[in-house]
């Protein structure tokens, strides 16, 4: 069977973590009919680092918040552990993103109320074997903080809290939109190199959505998305580490 | 329509909920403002005009028999403008198919024309026609009781004599707006009656040709009423004379000023906690809006409007919102008077009342409301006005929050993440916090106002009916009897215990202060009837010495230990001094207790009875009733039983108006700040909360962190307002307390119960329809934006 070339993988024997097939959305703004994505088949292996580029509105949003279970399709279908989160009921759903999956977000989404260790704990809290909160903050590198309520930190570290957030339940999967969007390059890279370094010390299969093509070097494979489609599909022989980058 | 214009109506519209429940709250103030001021302008002006019309008297002066040339005498007092004299007599009445004792009192009228003073007013049929003796005009409330039309007949034991009279006539007077039979608590229309017949009739009937044993007067406009009394008493005391009274003592016009008072304190205290409550509520709701519309108001100001123009756009929100609880509030102020109205006919005999809501009461009404909420929201306005284009152009600056006290403390490690918020979250704004429990908690105590009545009632009823009164029936002789007549009693069939009493009118004097009542002398050892200290434990008769109940005891400010004097009124006018005994609580009249035997030696008129207490067996009842009819010596029996069965009839519809009103207006305060507090939690707190659901929290779960907080104020709210509705009924208890009535500060747990209740049920309500809310949630769009 000939596999398209956006799923083809280095070694097609690896471990498929996500498997969407034919994702299609039409979103209805007002009168007009938005085709977010138009026919998307993609695989997501075990411990691989993707990025996924492209301009706004491409589609990649979308793309990433339904395989996060926050979004669902037209059409289409996206397996994960066995099960189509198209047809499974949004309480299943909710258990889906608390034991699987960890997002960051372009604007982190703290907690205001809560601190840098208690936004960790307020999601270990409800999972299954997490690590400790402080065990996270150190592995983004502010254990020296983690005391600190939200509004007490910078945007790079506040963003370096939401990644301890996110990989603290040791999620199958890490979902990350623009997470340097609103920083600046310095403090990017620096949140870039934490990324890194769970993905590597942890083995998180780990999306990275950006409009940023200096970030492409990093990853494993480079998905390109242009008009709901993905164009072309570029895999790294060499992932380049994230302080030789520039943009 | 200007643009500015049409987003105020648009935020009016997509605030509705919000805008609905401060609206209620709003319309709660108002209702209770309308109602009360409304009935307390329509009773004045009905009874002045009423007083007016029909003559009124100032002064009132009871005796036992006097000349009619003594007349000449008392006009010529000066200050006296118009006086009548008056035949007024105790009557036992044999009403046809009524089993029941029923008791009257016939005042004469003018042979063949009106009363001069306190005339009748007359609703069917006629004036008894001069020299016919067996005609009579009888009281409304009487006829309505019994469905009798002018033509029908009653018998009435008239001076010991079997009389039949003639109904031609359906009247009432202004001397009888609310009329009690002697030592009863609430009227009873079908057990006690009033009648007028001629003069010429009743004076043959009780040996009063020339003569007269009542007398009413009206003043000069620049007499003091208490001159003349003191003038009056002087000419009447030869003559048996009771002390004259003026206007203000009369029973009638006294339970009407008690009322009046009553309304005047709802017109103020009910509309104050209400629009203080909406005041908040505008507050809270306006500082939210302002916070998010921070770039509208600066993209405005940046544009060239002003800074007042942006406020004005903020007050007309408040305005419309207000005016919405206007409209509301003005509907529900007129049912509600129109109901009240209906039951102050009930108990007020007025030839009309003229309900009718003036101008000036809806003006108040606007003027108070809108105040209100002006000066609520000023400070919300004044930092819309205030904000700087340039720094509203920047989002809000992040809360700030730190760690709670219980947590510096130590005790984090009890509380779960969502818990921590919380509790931060109330701590952050303490004074927010504050204020929702305190309304919420002003919501349980209107609740608790509206429920106490049926409670303290009870109490009252027990302690006087089942403790202190415990006789079937109490007799009354036309005239002090020899106790022989205990004997006779004893005899009937059916009776097995009867004891004796004695009721002598007195002054009775300590330092400044005098009162007048009647001291009672009872059996020591009776059983059916009894006295209570302040604990309803009984209290035994000294042999020695008198007991006072506590008003008058307060009144006169005499405590057990003291001398006070005793004027009698009676007999031989004897005046001594006596030790007060004791104090025994009493929850209606003023009086003073001793022994048959020492009321007899002080009186120093031998021994004698004045009427008689009977415990009858069931079976034989109406028997008896039936043969003390034919007693000539018998003035009245009353049945305790019926008394308080007719009391709680006549009380269920008043108990469940007010406990109707008070629970719509009690819930509508607990509906008012908990559904806008979510609301504005769900405002504040939605990015948050979908970012949770993102993490992977449940519906549930941040449902909790949104409600709990909610949850947490108004389970703190409920013993607060418990604090709350004591206050309250205690400081209505205070205002209606008089020597007439007092009510006992008794809350059953029911009525804790039924307002906790209320809350919980209007706060998860509100709650639920807020947390609904949160199933639509938009996950994707919260994470697009900044906050």
């Amino acid at each position: 069977m000939n596999e398209p070339a956006s799923i083809r993988r280095r070694d097609t024997d690896e471990e498929v973590v996500f498997r969407a097939r034919g994702l299609t959305k039409v979103y209805r703004m007002g009168e007009v009919e938005v085709h977010a994505l138009r026919g998307v088949d993609l695989d997501l292996y075990r411990g691989e680092f993707v990025v996924l580029l492209g301009p706004s509105g491409s589609g990649k949003s979308t793309l990433l918040n339904i395989l996060g279970g926050l979004d669902a399709p037209t059409a289409g279908e996206v397996i994960c552990a066995g099960r189509d989160l198209v047809r499974i009921s949004e309480r299943e759903l909710t258990q889906f993103r608390r034991h699987y999956v960890g997002f960051v977000f372009q604007f982190y989404n703290l907690i205001p109320s809560l601190t840098a260790r208690e936004n960790v704990a307020v999601v270990t809290e409800i999972s299954t074997s997490p690590m400790a909160p402080e065990e996270a903050l150190e592995m983004v590198g502010l254990k020296e903080r983690m005391d600190h309520f939200p509004a007490q930190l910078s945007g790079g570290e506040q963003q370096r809290v939401a990644i301890a957030r996110a990989v603290a339940k040791r999620p199958q999967v890490l979902l990350c939109d623009e997470p340097t969007g609103a920083l600046d390059s310095k403090t990017g890279i620096i949140v870039l190199e934490v990324l890194e370094r769970v993905n590597r010390e942890l083995g998180t299969t780990t999306a990275v959505i950006t409009h940023n093509a200096g970030i492409a070097a990093m990853a494993d494979r480079v998905i390109h998305f242009s008009d709901g489609r993905i164009g072309q599909v570029e895999t790294n022989e060499q992932r380049v580490s994230p302080q030789e980058l520039h943009w | 329509m200007s643009a500015l214009r049409r987003k105020l109506l648009r935020q009016f519209w997509s605030l509705r909920g919000q805008a609905l429940a401060i609206g209620v709250v709003i319309a709660g103030g108002l209702a209770m403002l309308i109602m009360s001021l409304s009935s307390l302008d329509s009773l004045t002006q009905t009874r002045d005009a009423y007083y007016r019309d029909y003559r009124f008297a100032d002064v009132f002066a009871t005796l036992k028999r006097a000349p009619e040339s003594l007349r000449e005498s008392i006009a010529a007092i000066p200050g006296v403008q118009q006086l009548e004299t008056r035949v007024v007599a105790a009557v036992n009445l044999d009403i046809p198919d009524f089993g029941d004792p029923a008791k009257g009192m016939i005042l004469s009228l003018p042979d063949g024309r009106n009363a001069l003073l306190n005339s009748l007013h007359l609703r069917k049929g006629r004036l008894p026609e001069p020299w016919r003796d067996r005609e009579i005009v009888i009281n409304d409330a009487f006829a309505e009781a019994h469905g009798f039309v002018p033509g029908d007949r009653l018998a009435a034991i008239i001076n010991g004599r079997w009389q039949e009279l003639e109904i031609v006539g359906i009247g009432l007077s202004p001397e009888f707006i609310y009329h009690v039979s002697p030592g009863d608590l609430f009227p009873d229309f079908a057990r006690f009656g009033i009648f007028w017949m001629n003069r010429s009739a009743l004076s043959a009937a009780y040996d009063m040709d020339g003569a007269f044993n009542d007398v009413v007067l009206t003043l000069t406009r620049d007499a003091r009423a208490g001159d003349v009394i003191d003038r009056l008493d002087l000419l009447l005391a030869p003559y048996g004379g009771q002390g004259a009274i003026a206007r203000d003592d009369q029973l009638s016009h006294r339970y009407l000023d008690v009322e009046l008072d009553q309304l005047r304190m709802m017109a103020t205290v009910f509309p104050v906690i209400f629009l203080g409550v909406a005041a908040f509520l505008l507050n809270v709701v306006l500082n939210r809006l302002i916070g998010n519309e921070r770039d509208q108001i600066a993209i405005l100001k940046a544009f060239g409007y002003g800074n007042l123009e942006v406020g004005w756009h903020y007050l007309q929100l408040v305005l419309m919102i207000s005016m919405l609880g206007l409209v509301i509030g003005t509907g529900l102020g007129v049912w509600f008077g129109q109901m009240l109205a209906e039951l102050y006919q009930r108990f007020f005999r007025f030839p009309f009342i003229d309900f009718q809501v003036r101008p000036y009461v809806y003006s108040t009404g606007v003027l108070v409301t809108l105040g209100a909420a002006t000066l609520g929201t000023l400070s919300a306005v004044a930092r819309a006005v205030r904000l700087p284009p340039a720094e509203a152009m920047r989002p809000e600056p992040p809360p700030v929050f730190r760690a709670t006290l219980a947590e510096r403390l130590g005790l984090q490690r009890w509380f779960s993440q969502p818990t921590r918020m919380i509790l931060r979250s109330i701590e952050r704004r303490p004074l927010k916090a504050m204020l929702s429990m305190i309304g919420i908690a002003f919501a349980c105590g209107i609740l608790m106002v509206g429920r106490f009545q049926e409670g303290a009632i009870d109490y009252l009823i027990s302690a006087q009916f089942n403790l202190a009164q415990r006789d079937d029936l109490m007799v009354t002789f036309t005239e002090p009897t020899s106790v022989r007549v205990l004997q006779e009693l004893a005899a009937l069939p059916g009776v097995w215990a009867v004891e004796g009493h004695r009721g002598a009118p007195a002054i009775v004097r300590f330092g400044n202060a005098h009162y007048r009542t009647a001291l009672q002398g009872l059996e020591p050892d009776g059983t059916l009837r009894r006295l209570l200290d302040d604990e309803l434990k009984l209290q035994p008769l000294p042999a020695e010495g008198v007991l006072l109940n506590d008003f008058l005891a307060d009144y006169l400010g005499a405590a057990r230990g003291d001398l006070v004097t005793v004027e009698f009124l009676d007999g031989r006018r004897e005046v001594r001094e006596v030790p007060v005994a004791g104090v025994v609580r009493e929850f209606t009249g003023v009086a003073a207790y001793m022994t048959l035997e020492s009321l007899n030696r002080l009186t120093g008129d031998g021994t004698a009875v004045t009427g008689a207490h009977l415990a009858v067996d069931a079976r034989h009842r109406d028997e008896v009733v039936a043969i003390l009819k034919d007693v000539p010596r018998v003035a009245g029996v009353s049945d305790r039983y019926t008394a308080i069965s007719n009391f709680y009839e006549s009380m269920a519809d008043i108990v469940l108006t007010f406990a109707f009103i008070g629970t719509l207006l009690g819930a509508s305060i607990a509906v008012g700040v908990v559904y806008n507090s979510a609301r504005i939690a769900l405002t504040e707190r939605s990015r948050e909360l979908a970012s949770l659901r993102v993490l992977g929290f449940t519906r549930g779960e941040i449902s909790y962190i949104l409600l709990g907080e909610l949850a947490l104020l108004t389970l703190l709210a409920i013993p607060l307002g418990f604090l709350i509705g004591l206050g309250l009924i205690a400081y209505i208890i205070q205002g209606v307390e008089s020597d007439l009535y007092r009510i006992p500060l008794v809350v059953g747990t029911s009525v804790y119960a039924l307002a906790a209740g209320v809350v919980l049920v209007a706060s998860a309500l509100s709650g639920i329809i807020v947390a609904r809310r949160l199933y639509n949630l938009d996950l994707v769009a919260v994470l697009k934006t900044r906050e």
